[in-house]
């Protein structure tokens, strides 16, 4: 089986910052780690070579800083690795990223399984995992907790959706986005590490991949950013007192006072 | 001059880091009560090759050398201190004695399955009337054709309940001395006439076994003595050397943590109305606590990087093991005092290390010793 796994590196913390002025996530002076959901992406794709044998390979967008990144998910237990990186690739929305990392698996010559994260922990979109399913018109199964069975043609999966457990299948090649709930990813182990640094990871750039150039990068994402600010913290709740009849009552009268019933 | 690790050495610390944090430190308390590191976390350390830390790859070992060693040491230091002196007696001195003076056959046959955490390791030299004066061992080695016979009784023993492969030092010509009289003998748990004594209690190292080895009439294989016939006390020297660096860096490791938990007390606790962090007296000890923790850090790391360019490290081993030893012993009393009450009480992590650090300065060779090394080194060198 040939696993691709899509990896982001991102700001180590959950509360990104963005300057107010420019709109943009301040990233300098934090460090930097694999999208925490795509550690899950990673182990689940080492976990079907090692039930199933095959390959797996890491790919990311990126500047060249994320080659660490990369590297880690070696230590971890992948084959190889590789970095899209060019400056046509700066200032890519969604779209263009979902593109851009389309052209690179298509580049590997494809995939039995495509595995992502559910969404990158700072843009927050859940859009690129599906959005690179798309653009190689192959099937998706989004907020997968766990595979069920999976051969050369076909993958069953459960699903969380609101308040349940979907179970869906489909046919391979496929794209899968997994959640927290799928696997405990491993640390890299210490003799990974050594492997990963012998492991040289390839940049691709626009020309490599031959991607449409007018379809990556800024030129390429029609997302406009208009305003990004930090929701204001929502006014507390009221706390009712009295035993449980008491507070019945009262909450009846409110919800009446707010006509809600 | 460039006081940059390696990439990979970087790496392997941010690992162990994540490691000690989500693992080790959760049960440091549970390991200290019950005496023992759980079976399943042992099992974890072996899988992720914490057990061939300085062997090169060919030996299945990390292959990242006595510096990557000691960061890992340094690493694991914060957690409890069984973790480390399981490690240390394992790599450090039983299988560095087997990786310094091996045949080919012997580092083929033992450095892999030690290495993979198969096979643990004990290094045993110590005896009832031998300590300081460790060339006054009395267990003997008789040769009797293609083997050896050897009797007597080893002490304090770390690994020793659960080791599988275990150096024994023993006399093989009395008329001889340290020097041509004593050899090194690899001894496996299954050889005939070998037993496991009494295991021992003691002020720290809790959940690291350390006991008595018995040996009677025990069989060894000729082919494995270890090293040249009489040397064996330049084979015990040589790994010693080796273990007092990762010694040193357990030591810096506890002291960092012990640091840690001093600056974030000393910003928390409040009394007459700031935070005891702002009287200077707490702010001196925080500063002198940092000061020589960065010393000793550097010192650690200047020995494994000369001992990883192959270099005679006796004299600097000689010089870390005594003062990052001695420096963690102070760094720690400074932290009980620095959290007051709370760091006389059992709950409290800083309680174990003030007891886990004062062995630190008594075995692998008291700190007399080290010093006794040292000017010999010193005055040899003036001749
Ligand atoms: C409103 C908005 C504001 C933005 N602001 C900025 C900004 O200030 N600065 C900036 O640099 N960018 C900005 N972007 C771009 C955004 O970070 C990229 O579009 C990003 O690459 C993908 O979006 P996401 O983070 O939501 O990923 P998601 O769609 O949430 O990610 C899902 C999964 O897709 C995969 N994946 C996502 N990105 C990559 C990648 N690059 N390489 C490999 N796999 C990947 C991972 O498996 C991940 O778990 C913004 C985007 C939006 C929509
Ligand atoms: C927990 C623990 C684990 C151990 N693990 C091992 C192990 O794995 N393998 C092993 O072989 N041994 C081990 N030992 C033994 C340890 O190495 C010895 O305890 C140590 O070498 C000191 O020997 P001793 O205890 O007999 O002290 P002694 O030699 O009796 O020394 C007593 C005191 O006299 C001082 N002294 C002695 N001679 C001199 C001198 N010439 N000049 C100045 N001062 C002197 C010493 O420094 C010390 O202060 C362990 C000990 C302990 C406590």
């Amino acid at each position: 089986m040939k696993v691709i796994v899509c990896i982001k590196q991102v700001p180590d913390t959950t509360e990104v910052k963005i300057d107010p002025k420019t709109n943009t996530l301040i990233r300098e002076g934090v460090p930097s780690i694999i999208n925490p959901f795509d550690t899950y992406a990673i182990e689940e794709g080492i976990r079907l070579k090692e039930t199933y044998g095959g390959t797996v390979t890491v790919i990311s967008m990126g500047p060249p800083q994320v080659k660490e990144s990369l590297k880690e998910a070696i230590a971890m237990g992948a084959d190889d690795a590789y970095l899209l990186s060019d400056r046509a690739f700066a200032g890519s929305d969604t779209l263009a990223t979902s593109y851009t990392l389309a052209s690179g698996v298509r580049f590997l010559g494809g995939a039995d399984l495509i595995i992502c994260g559910k969404q990158a922990i700072d843009g927050d979109t859940a859009q690129v995992g599906p959005g690179i399913a798309e653009e190689l018109d192959i099937p998706h199964i989004t907020y997968v907790k766990k595979i069920r069975q999976i051969d050369n043609s076909r993958i069953v999966v459960e699903r969380m959706v609101e308040g349940g457990i979907e179970v869906a299948s489909t046919t391979l090649p496929a794209l899968i986005t997994v959640v927290k709930d799928i696997n405990q990813p491993r640390l890299p182990s210490l003799k990974g590490i050594m492997r990963a640094k012998r492991t040289e990871i390839r940049v691709l750039g626009a020309f490599d991949l031959g991607v449409d150039q007018t379809r990556t990068g800024l030129d390429g994402s029609p997302t406009e950013v208009i305003k990004i600010f930090t929701p204001e913290v929502r006014a507390k709740g009221e706390m009712l007192d009295g035993d449980v009849e008491q507070q019945a009552r009262t909450l009846v009268e409110r919800l009446k006072e707010a006509r809600v019933i | 001059m460039d006081f940059t690790l390696p990439e990979e050495i970087e790496m392997l610390r941010k690992t162990v880091r994540e490691f000690v944090e989500k693992r080790l430190l959760p049960i440091s308390m549970q390991v200290e009560e019950e005496d023992k590191i759980p079976d399943e976390i042992v099992d974890e350390m072996k899988d992720m090759g914490f057990f061939g830390l300085p062997f090169p790859e060919e030996y299945d070992g990390v292959g990242m050398g006595e510096l990557g060693y000691v960061v890992a040491l340094e690493e694991l230091g914060a957690a409890n201190a069984a973790f480390g002196n399981l490690i240390g007696a394992h790599t450090g001195i039983a299988g560095m004695s087997i990786y310094l003076d091996g045949t080919p056959e012997q580092k083929q046959k033992y450095i892999p399955p030690m290495a993979r955490g198969e096979m643990i390791g004990a290094f045993a030299l110590t005896e009832p009337n031998a300590g300081s004066d460790a060339a006054a061992i009395e267990t003997t080695a008789r040769r009797e054709g293609d083997k050896y016979i050897l009797n007597g009784s080893k002490m304090w023993i770390t690994n020793g309940p659960i080791a599988n492969v275990i150096i024994v030092f023993a006399v093989t010509d009395k008329t001889l001395g340290a020097r041509g009289g004593i050899s090194a003998f690899i001894v496996e748990n299954t050889f005939p006439g070998y037993r496991v004594g009494k295991v021992d209690k003691k002020m720290g190292l809790h959940g690291s076994y350390t006991s008595e080895l018995i040996f009677e009439d025990c069989v060894v294989p000729a082919e494995n003595l270890l090293g040249k016939p009489g040397l064996g006390f330049v084979t015990a020297m040589k790994a010693l050397d080796m273990g007092r660096i990762g010694l040193a860096a357990g030591a810096v490791g506890a002291a960092q943590k012990a640091l840690e938990m001093s600056i974030q007390w000393a910003n928390q606790r409040v009394q007459f109305g700031k935070p005891i962090g702002e009287q200077q007296a707490i702010q001196w000890m925080l500063a002198e606590m940092a000061t020589e923790i960065h010393a000793a850090r550097l010192m650690t790391y200047h020995a494994a990087y000369k001992a990883d360019r192959g270099e005679r490290v006796s004299r600097e081993a000689a010089m870390v093991k005594m003062f990052a030893s001695e420096m963690a012993c102070r760094v720690v009393d400074k932290a009980v005092q620095i959290h007051g009450g709370t760091g006389y009480m059992a709950e409290h992590p800083v309680e174990r290390m003030y007891r886990d650090a004062r062995i630190l300065k008594i075995y692998e060779g008291t700190n007399e010793i080290q010093r006794l090394v040292i000017a010999r080194d010193l005055l040899k060198a003036g001749k």
